[in-house]
């Protein structure tokens, strides 16, 4: 299904402010798949998702999706078979046109795009029955811009335009992560629904211990640009949110003992 | 009479720029100073076809495609030479300005001999008013050039808004009215932005050739200058007609943009009237418009004099 091979991404390569962000990074995941993808600020979690996204080139290594050899694709010719919803709900819908144009636009992800009517009648009564299964009354408001709507509806909307072509991949870049808790929750359940019910495969990435055990069959944690940790299968089974920031406690006691290693071979070589 | 007649016309010709300004400025944010080069480009091209005899109407087509061809130019310079906007359109606007000149072959063209649409006005009026030379309108003594003119204007601009609004409702222009709007979201659904951004830019410069060739047509000359300060021009227009019908939706605001173009060309034809020196035209055109980019943002924060001193940007 998504086949990532051994990429590599390096920013600002050969100046002070180099950073490895990906390094020989290798994931395979199967039709169906849901992986929640946990990590440090900077271990490299929202570049990966950008990788496959195709936001940037990876400098090597092969991306491969349904079949299909992505690593060189433009961002706007992968999105042929992925949807995303990013962490900002600002970036997931063009805020002064409404909310029926926004999903008219999502209704045609990846096709041609000609002279035809962009809300035709059939599509119209479509979105109306999409949207009320968000429960958020915006039913009603097809005609209102989307930028006079909250953060939480924003981004369910977003999720909603993401979900509606079934995507081969969906990827969703840390979705709640800017919303107060009581949308973060609705959101989230949406996530499941949507995921479950049309049993997409999807790469989240997260900072919610939480959602990372109750959602998804798969964990990775990252670090420093690489995998650190993968919980699958019998290992993913009863894991709890201690055990993952357990893990998070060994990574930053290793970084401290990197720092004190190095002082001490200061002190005694330098 | 006759100068308000010629007012509106014009006003009505230059609707079309503010048109384009519309496209370029308020759909993309961009800043597209190509305009300038473009209108000449349009007066060039079709003044050329008519002296050489070639329909009025084909004329006006040739120079659409022109100024399309300009816009697209500067689409490209911008999105897969990565100028800065403002650059790439001041590029396009030099370059063309030498363009103009090889294409009229010296610097104005009198079209007064030419078989234009003017003319063509001319005989569609006599066609619906009689043969008579001038009309009584109100009291007011017409002309039927005048007459016929300004009828085929009206239609002229009606035809352009409606396809206009028209397109932006189709797959395709909903899509470069996301790209203005967030194209990091319409990237993520599938669509080559800077394609959008070159298609958009064309349109918009299209439009604006086309209203700089039946602005030559009208006034009966091209003149290799007649694009100097048009883009400032169809900006002013454009806020008029926001402020006017103060409101976002797409349908409003265009209408309110050709109200726009021709409120503002009523305004300096009796500034010019009560003894305003034509000299200082653009001037006032260049304050009128810095006024009203800045004055909102003046009053919001004089109006919350001691608090947040973190005003926005002007545009």
């Amino acid at each position: 299904m998504l086949e990532i091979t051994n990429i590599n991404k390096t920013f600002h390569a050969g100046t002070v402010n180099e950073v490895f962000a990906l390094q020989d990074v290798s994931l395979s995941l199967a039709q169906g798949d849901f992986l929640i993808i946990i990590g440090t600020n900077g271990s490299g979690k929202s570049t990966l998702l950008n990788a496959v996204a195709g936001s940037f080139i990876a400098d090597s290594g092969k991306i491969s999706l349904s079949g299909h050899d992505i690593t060189k694709w433009p961002e706007h010719k992968r999105a042929s078979l992925i949807g995303r919803v990013f962490q900002n709900p600002f970036s997931g819908t063009a805020p002064t046109m409404t909310i029926a144009e926004n999903l008219s636009l999502a209704a045609k992800r990846g096709k041609p795009r000609g002279f035809g009517w962009a809300l035709d009648k059939q599509l119209q009564n479509e979105l109306r029955d999409r949207i009320r299964t968000l429960n958020m009354g915006l039913e009603d408001r097809l005609d209102n811009a989307i930028g006079s709507l909250s953060g939480g509806q924003r981004q369910a909307l977003t999720l909603l335009m993401a979900s509606w072509l079934k995507p081969d991949l969906l990827l969703l870049d840390e979705h709640t992560a800017a919303l107060d808790p009581k949308s973060a929750d609705q959101v989230i359940r949406l996530t499941k629904d949507i995921v479950e019910r049309d049993r997409l495969t999807t790469l989240m990435v997260t900072h919610s211990m939480q959602q990372a055990v109750h959602l998804g069959n798969r964990i990775i944690m990252m670090h420093k640009g690489q995998v650190l940790h993968d919980f699958k299968g019998a290992s993913r089974q009863g894991i709890r949110s201690e055990d993952l920031l357990h893990r998070f406690e060994e990574v930053r006691r290793r970084e401290q003992v990197d720092v004190r290693v190095a002082e001490l071979l200061q002190r005694m070589y330098v | 009479m006759s100068l308000f007649l010629g007012a509106l016309t014009i006003g009505l010709i230059l609707s079309l720029l503010a048109l384009g300004v519309y496209m370029s400025f308020r759909v993309f944010k961009f800043p597209d100073i190509t305009a300038e080069g473009s209108v000449t480009f349009g007066a060039a091209v079709s003044a050329v076809l008519l002296i050489k005899g070639i329909d009025p109407g084909v004329s006006l087509f040739a120079a659409f495609a022109a100024g399309a061809a300009a816009g697209a130019v500067t689409g490209i310079l911008h999105t897969k030479c990565k100028i800065n906007e403002l650059l790439a359109g001041i590029l396009v606007m030099t370059a063309l300005y030498s363009v103009n000149l090889h294409v009229m072959g010296k610097s104005n063209i009198p079209l007064v001999d030419a078989k234009s649409t003017s003319t063509v006005a001319e005989s569609i009026g006599a066609r619906i008013f009689g043969q008579s030379t001038d009309l009584n309108w109100f009291g007011w003594d017409v002309s039927i050039r005048d007459a016929g003119m300004l009828l085929m204007m009206f239609a002229v601009v009606a035809a352009a808004a409606f396809i206009l609004l028209v397109f932006f409702r189709t797959n395709i222009g909903t899509a470069i009215r996301a790209t203005g709007d967030n194209p990091q979201m319409i990237r993520a659904l599938g669509v080559d932005v800077d394609l959008m951004m070159i298609l958009g830019l064309a349109i918009s410069n299209g439009l604006i050739a086309l209203a700089g060739a039946l602005l030559a047509q009208y006034q009966g000359f091209a003149d290799v200058q007649m694009g100097i300060g048009m883009m400032v021009w169809g900006l002013a227009s454009v806020i008029i007609g926001e402020a006017l019908v103060g409101s976002n939706k797409q349908g409003l605001v265009v209408t309110g943009t050709i109200m726009g173009s021709v409120l503002f060309r009523l305004l300096v034809a009796i500034a010019l009237r009560w003894g305003l020196n034509p000299n200082d035209l653009k001037l006032i055109t260049a304050l009128f418009v810095f006024a009203a980019l800045v004055g909102p943002t003046m009053a919001r924060s004089f109006l919350k004099k001691g608090g947040n001193q973190t005003s926005g940007r002007a545009v």
